[in-house]
């Protein structure tokens, strides 16, 4: 199921937490030899993991991580503009409008339909928050999985060549995209609401109940 | 213009004022603005009624007000529909709050300012479920950025502040707004800057946040003014 998380409460789900910072070791450090550090735990975390981001997360059926992201606004500090600006022509991103989306990982030999259920996720918060784009840090090998998955980002500029690639692009919401991903992540638009829901709380339950 | 009124406020009284005009050109009931420090100082304006303040601070509902617990450390907008109001006390602080004529609809907008500041932009009305809906559909990005700016404007009034830089646009942005600023249609900028007009939407959309301004007209007429671009 789909899993939107502050760090903090994040922490009251230890499994998930755990296997989520260790799936990152995994795939950045191990499998992309991107220079991130990994504690002693073998945690993949950064200075943006103590700034109580927002992740979503593909948790699987046994409670361990399947796939996740991780989001901060562009307001204040945030990778994209902290480290990237070489990638965006120089322009700072900043707007309450505009989320950063960033160490979008997939356990090892998770099937697509799990970036295609992030994704999913991805166009709930754009929907539901009235956020208009999100900038995102991407490796190389996340391309073909966005074409494949049918959500594909307008890239703003990448850096190294071939698989060492690190790209920065832009998603914004469309409903054509919304479909093919639901369709892709073989989630239905109307459970992947009811996840949403579950995590922010429902607007059709009326207010003034004791009123 | 209440947004140039906001960028010439000199003082906190100002921005009370100007929430009151805020709160007039959005036709609802009430809009208040709230903000904490990292070291718990707090200032707030807005235009619940002074009983209702004085109440509210001496029954100390700020330790049992879902809208403060659903917006602290968080940095998504909320409508109070969406929080918890299954306890008692909290219900029994939402028909005293009605009674106090804050409304039965709210929505409310955290903000995470530089060092631990922590603020919250709230609207509240009364008004059925779906003219609220209505309206927080058709007006929740306009009041997201005004929240910003207002956050901003009330940051340069702390006592003992050192301003922070103020955010110049990039050579990017000062291009497209230029472009704009003559005439040119938003797919002959893309075409001209040889970006998508997806790219173009993004450097428009942060460089109208950077001018405080609330549309894109609004951001070129600033950018002239303050002499970021020249036409």
């Amino acid at each position: 199921m789909l899993r939107y998380l502050y760090a903090d409460q994040l922490e009251n789900m230890p499994t998930l937490r755990d296997t989520m910072f260790r799936d990152r070791a995994d795939q950045f450090r191990e499998r992309l030899g991107w220079d991130v550090s990994v504690d002693a735990r073998g945690f993949e975390r950064d200075e943006y993991d103590d700034m109580n981001p927002l992740y979503v997360i593909w948790q699987r059926a046994d409670g361990t991580h399947g796939g996740s992201m991780r989001f901060l606004p562009t307001i204040g500090a945030c990778m994209v503009n902290d480290h990237f600006l070489d990638l965006t022509q120089g322009v700072r991103i900043e707007s309450p409008l505009i989320w950063e989306c960033t160490r979008f990982c997939l356990a090892r030999g998770v099937p697509p339909s799990v970036a295609a259920a992030l994704m999913l996720a991805g166009g709930e918060i754009l929907e539901n928050f009235g956020i208009r784009h999100f900038v995102g840090v991407f490796d190389a090998r996340m391309v073909r999985i966005y074409r494949r998955i049918g959500s594909s980002p307008t890239v703003l500029g990448s850096s190294g060549h071939g698989r060492d690639a690190i790209s920065v692009g832009l998603w914004e919401f469309s409903s054509a995209a919304q479909a093919r991903v639901a369709e892709q992540a073989g989630i239905s638009p109307e459970l992947s609401r009811m996840w949403f829901e579950q995590a922010f709380g429902n607007t059709d339950v009326p207010l003034a109940l004791t009123a | 213009m209440i947004l140039e009124d906001l960028e010439r406020a000199t003082g906190v009284e100002d921005l009370q004022r100007l929430i009151e005009a805020l709160r007039d050109h959005f036709a609802v009931d009430h809009m208040v603005y709230h903000w904490v420090n990292s070291d718990g100082e707090q200032y707030g304006c807005g235009t619940y009624s002074d009983g209702w303040v004085e109440r509210y601070i001496t029954k100390d509902y700020l330790k049992i007000d879902p809208v403060v617990s659903g917006c602290y450390q968080r940095f998504h907008p909320v409508d109070w529909k969406r929080l918890d109001w299954s306890s008692r006390a909290s219900r029994q602080f939402q028909t005293d709050a009605i009674r106090h004529g804050v409304g039965n609809q709210g929505f409310s907008i955290p903000i995470r300012g530089p060092n631990g500041q922590f603020a919250m932009f709230t609207v509240s009305h009364n008004a059925a479920d779906d003219a609220w809906a209505d309206f927080a559909e058709t007006n929740r990005r306009d009041l997201i950025l005004i929240a910003y700016y207002f956050n901003q404007k009330a940051l340069e009034f702390e006592p003992g502040r050192t301003p922070e830089p103020t955010t110049a646009l990039s050579p990017r942005e000062v291009e497209a707004m230029t472009f704009l600023a003559i005439g040119y249609s938003r797919a002959q900028v893309a075409q001209t800057l040889a970006i998508s007009e997806h790219t173009l939407r993004v450097y428009i959309e942060s460089a109208r946040f950077k001018l405080g301004a609330q549309n894109t007209t609004h951001a070129v007429a600033r950018a002239i003014s303050r002499g970021l671009i020249v036409v």
